[in-house]
């Protein structure tokens, strides 16, 4: 099998459904000269239909339930779903809100967690490291 | 037969050449963008490994689609730019077909995967492709003209030079270098044609500041955006081959020395010497206005696009014209 090409170009759409914002910027630090993850191959697209991980920040509120699982199933196989900030993962700062139907995993199966409020652009990127590995055992899977 | 196969072998290898070739510019030019950003980029390889990524990857055809046409264009937009380069005389080559086709036949040819593009994104059933396809469209009209201009300058002159030889060939083409067939009052006619050709270059290829069909940031990637696996992977594909050929018949009409003439080369040290000095020039013009452009820029809004190609640059593309007429008719 040919993941090993995923490894080295994983690109990725961000979906906010519904965050402060604070984590959507770290996510941008991560494309800049300081970080720059383009030279990983990753590359932030702006349509899920060309993306292999996406990346979801915010507790989920009730309007955006319905476009996350849209979002979703958009993505063609094989994929990877990354959770930025508490917030998407736990419910943070928001927990028990009245509007929020999250945490992110109780909507779809979520593959890695980064924690933090808003967490580094380093703990992003190797989130997304963490991803390949997903990636890696999906392979050795595909080859036994 | 044999010939038969022949041609089709030698097809087949410039084909491939040729998709090597501009993937690999496509890698350079990623880099070279990163560098000029202060950015490390990715490595030179990248666009086969997102290829080769892509063609692993599932392909979706959304539900409102219409699948015949949504997966037939990215085919037909890859082989027609494909199929330009076996027009084009690589460096002291003649082209593999050019007693089959001419200028004008490569110009028409040229738009087929900007429509390709356009009529798979309407066929796609997304608002935001339907919008970038028209944006597209309206593109593609408005640099029209500047190529038809330079067609009739380039014919006109050759024409005039050489009034056995078929004006539009490429054959014609090759032999001559056009600044060798005109006045001092041409010369300057014909640079401006060729900026005005340079200045078509990234509506052409689809680069900034001229991305506005496939606007990543404002119509979610605009004629791409229901794309995916390996429809995608022919579509990146394509782009990457329209940039190289579009630069390679810049440096076919305007740039047509080689090597071997200067430094008297001969056999097959003058074929890969030339070979190699006409992807070098092709880069250049890639590179100049490419690369450098869209590094440098950020998007023009659609009006602005059309109104300046329209008004702008067909009008600088006329004067070369007129410049032209100016200097046979002295
Ligand atoms: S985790 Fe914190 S910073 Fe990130 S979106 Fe949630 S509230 Fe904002």
């Amino acid at each position: 099998m040919g993941l090993d090409a995923l490894k080295k170009s994983l690109w990725v759409f961000h979906l906010n459904t519904g965050s402060c914002n604070g984590c959507d910027i770290e996510i941008i630090a991560a494309l800049t000269p300081r970080y720059d993850v383009e030279r990983f191959g990753i590359k932030l697209v702006g349509t899920p239909r060309h993306a292999d991980v996406l990346l979801i920040t915010g507790p989920v509120t009730r309007k955006m339930k319905k476009r996350l699982l849209r979002v979703y199933e958009q993505v063609p196989e094989p994929k990877v779903v990354v959770v930025v900030g508490n917030c998407g993962s736990t419910g943070g700062v928001f927990y028990e809100s009245y509007n929020l139907v999250g945490p992110v995993d109780k909507l779809i199966p979520v593959d890695v967690y980064v924690p933090g409020c808003p967490p580094r652009p380093e703990a992003i990127i190797a989130g997304i490291a963490k991803a390949w590995e997903k990636l890696e055992r999906m392979r050795e899977k595909n080859e036994r | 037969m044999i010939e038969f196969i022949y041609f089709g072998l030698e097809a087949l290898i410039i084909i491939l050449l040729a998709l090597f070739i501009a993937l690999l510019f496509n890698g350079i030019e990623r880099k070279l963008i990163a560098r000029m950003q202060a950015r490390i980029g990715p490595p030179i390889t990248q666009p086969f490994i997102d290829v080769k990524k892509l063609f692993i990857k599932e392909n979706i055809v959304p539900d409102n689609a219409i699948p015949w046409i949504f997966n037939a264009m990215p085919l037909i937009a890859l082989a027609s730019s494909l199929l330009v380069l076996l027009y084009i005389p690589f460096g002291g080559m003649p082209a593999l077909l050019q007693n089959y086709g001419d200028l004008i036949l490569v110009v028409y040819i040229m738009l087929i995967p900007s429509l390709a593009l356009a009529i798979g994104a309407f066929a796609s059933g997304s608002p935001y492709a339907s919008i970038g396809a028209q944006r597209e469209i309206v593109i593609m009209i408005s640099y029209e003209f500047v190529l038809s201009v330079i067609v009739i300058a380039v014919a006109w002159l050759f024409s005039l030079a050489f009034p056995q030889a078929n004006a539009f060939s490429f054959a014609t083409i090759n032999e001559h270098a056009i600044w060798s067939v005109a006045g001092p009052v041409g010369i300057a006619g014909l640079l401006l044609l060729f900026i005005s050709s340079l200045a078509v270059m990234p509506a052409k290829i689809g680069k900034l500041p001229i991305d506005i069909a496939e606007a990543k940031t404002e119509i979610a990637d605009g004629v791409l955006v229901e794309y995916s696996g390996r429809n995608l992977a022919l579509l990146h594909m394509a782009q990457a081959t329209r940039m190289f050929a579009f630069a390679s018949l810049i440096v076919a009409l305007f740039l047509p020395w080689n090597l071997s003439n200067i430094f008297s080369l001969s056999g097959t040290l003058a074929l890969i010497g030339d070979f190699a000095f006409f992807l070098a020039k092709v880069f250049v013009i890639m590179f100049v206005s490419g690369i450098f452009v869209s590094a440098a820029s950020a998007r023009l809004k659609i009006d602005q696009a059309a109104k300046c190609y329209i008004s702008f640059i067909f009008l600088l593309s006329l004067i070369g014209l007129m410049l032209i007429g100016l200097d046979i008719m002295l």
